[in-house]
């Protein structure tokens, strides 16, 4: 045997879920080898932006892709052989919810048949348990589930989505994914409405059969940042969720892994956007279109290219939207000189544009822009209002104000 | 809905017999020259050490008889290779990569 370190395994340093894909900031040597590889590692497959929950912090584009744009089931087929033949190793396949799309199945079997790892990210309100048998018979790998709230506080977790008798639906999905022998992932958005149920959410997962919880503090692009501040938890209740946390780690070692996300309101650093740009993750939207991160449509100026008109390597290798913030050429001061520009690439260059203006901008995220101790002001002042603004829930009819929780779902399901 | 066991830490002595879950897939990656190990939004690198262990978790051999083969491959002493790969196998019984 050859060294005394405990540890032989290292991860490589790629997570997603639901909604809120991103990259780990931990960073390890290794991380020189996927660059160098020059493929990425995951694919984002957004199936379609369809869902019956109406969820404030949705990840998805304000301007939300139709069902008559997207592709058709030969379309995601032929990206999940080029994503195998480029060297892709797992499909996150979500929406919107991916189990709107009837062809779900045949899109799983040719992903598995390609020995992509599948992973389903959903909201599991639609799946039928038959659905979930055929899933699993095409070679699912894993289910990640999503929740609001914890099953004690049901009525909260469907205000939040936005869909009745969502909790308790959700609860039963997980138990056949169980009964199954999946692995189960349950992934819980936390914000101000939540995040006093951290603890009670991290017991949940266990009873529910979970491998691994998602600790995901809400990121606030798109619909979150439309909705920050109602969303947007005082640094106290952030520090004190940490906390817990940490001792839940513990107290729960080789039982659940717990993974969790800082928000980024209240961090030092910023979160390397998608593990640097163009470097481990590939996204593909409902209609083809092919982005180096699922918000990268809000940086105006960039050109995407599609999957209809172009193989996915190629779009990844010579896309111009991928090269232009690729790597640490276009950086500018103070990313520039920085030590870290190689661990968190400058953050998030959609938050970047959002806030500055300049996609090439240092992201306010970090302490090191000028424009940070403005920016962190803003979540100290909103998280600190007595009473939230009303949720603008996520809907296609787009960004009214007006909160209408109860919306029917979008399919009939049983 | 069906009750599930509540899942307890496994932990790994010279008798356990570890396997890997159907869902956890060791991979050679050509492209990259590597082993990987995908599981669940995860992607591990083992070292050499830990694939020639994790080739060998096969639900029927034990860590000890694992040990022993090693032993002889390598020409090692089977004690230390034992208290070696016992502490390997915990790190990745609680990363959820084997079970016992």
């Amino acid at each position: 045997m050859n060294e005394n370190a405990p540890t032989h395994v290292k991860n490589v340093p790629v997570t997603l879920d639901a909604g809120e894909l991103r990259t780990e900031a931990k960073q390890s040597d290794e991380a020189a080898d996927v660059a160098c590889a020059r493929a990425p590692i995951g694919l984002l497959a957004e199936l379609t932006h369809k869902c019956p929950l109406q969820c404030p912090y949705c990840s998805n584009p304000l301007e939300l892709e139709r069902a008559n744009t997207e592709l058709s089931t030969e379309d995601w087929q032929r990206v999940m052989r080029e994503a195998a033949a480029l060297g892709i190793l797992q499909i996150h396949l979500s929406g919107g919810e991916p189990t709107a799309r009837r062809d779900l199945v045949d899109i799983v079997k040719t992903a598995s048949d390609c020995g992509l790892y599948t992973n389903l990210i959903t909201a599991a309100v639609l799946l039928k348990r038959d659905q979930l048998v055929a899933l699993k018979e095409a070679g699912l790998d894993h289910v990640q589930i999503s929740i609001q709230d914890v099953d004690t506080r049901a009525e909260n977790a469907d205000r939040i989505g936005g869909y009745k008798g969502g909790s308790e639906k959700k609860k039963i999905v997980a138990g056949w994914v169980r009964e199954l022998g999946m692995p189960l992932t349950i992934n819980a958005p936390i914000h101000r409405h939540n995040i006093d149920s951290v603890e009670a959410i991290i017991d949940y997962a266990v009873r529910l059969g979970a491998g691994r919880v998602e600790i995901a503090h809400v990121q606030y692009y798109a619909w979150a940042l439309k909705n920050r501040a109602s969303l947007m938890p005082t640094r106290e209740q952030f520090n004190e969720s940490a906390k817990i946390v940490e001792r839940k780690r513990e107290e729960l070692k080789g039982v659940l892994v717990i993974d969790s996300v800082v928000p980024d309101y209240y961090a030092k650093y910023p979160k390397p956007c998608m593990g640097g740009w163009g470097r481990g993750i590939i996204n593909v939207t409902p209609s083809g279109r092919v982005l180096p991160c699922h918000a990268a449509e809000s940086i105006k100026g960039l050109e995407f290219d599609t999957v209809r008109d172009k193989p996915l390597g190629e779009i990844w290798l010579y896309g111009s939207a991928f090269q232009k913030y690729r790597g640490t050429d276009w950086m500018k001061e103070p990313c520039r000189s920085c030590p870290r520009r190689e661990i968190d690439y400058g953050g998030c260059r959609c938050q970047a544009f959002a806030l500055t203006g300049d996609a090439a901008n240092t992201d306010p995220a970090c302490s090191l822009s000028p424009l940070h101790e403005q920016w962190a002001m803003v979540a100290e002042v909103e998280s600190h209002e007595a009473t939230p603004p009303d949720f603008v829930y996520r809907r296609f009819s787009g960004a009214s104000p007006k909160a209408e929780p109860q919306k029917a779902p979008v399919s009939t399901d049983a | 809905m069906a009750d599930v066991a509540p899942k307890t830490r496994a932990i790994i002595t010279s008798e356990t017999q570890p396997t890997l879950p159907v869902y956890i897939k060791l991979r050679h990656d050509a492209g990259r020259g590597r082993w990987l190990i995908l599981a669940p939004e995860r992607i591990f690198e083992p070292d050499d050490t830990a694939v020639e262990v994790l080739k060998l978790c096969d639900g029927q051999r034990s860590v000890a008889d694992i040990a022993n083969v090693l032993a002889k491959e390598y020409n090692a002493p089977q004690g230390e290779i034992l208290t070696d790969i016992v502490t390997m196998l915990q790190d990745l019984a609680d990363k959820g990569v084997v079970t016992a």
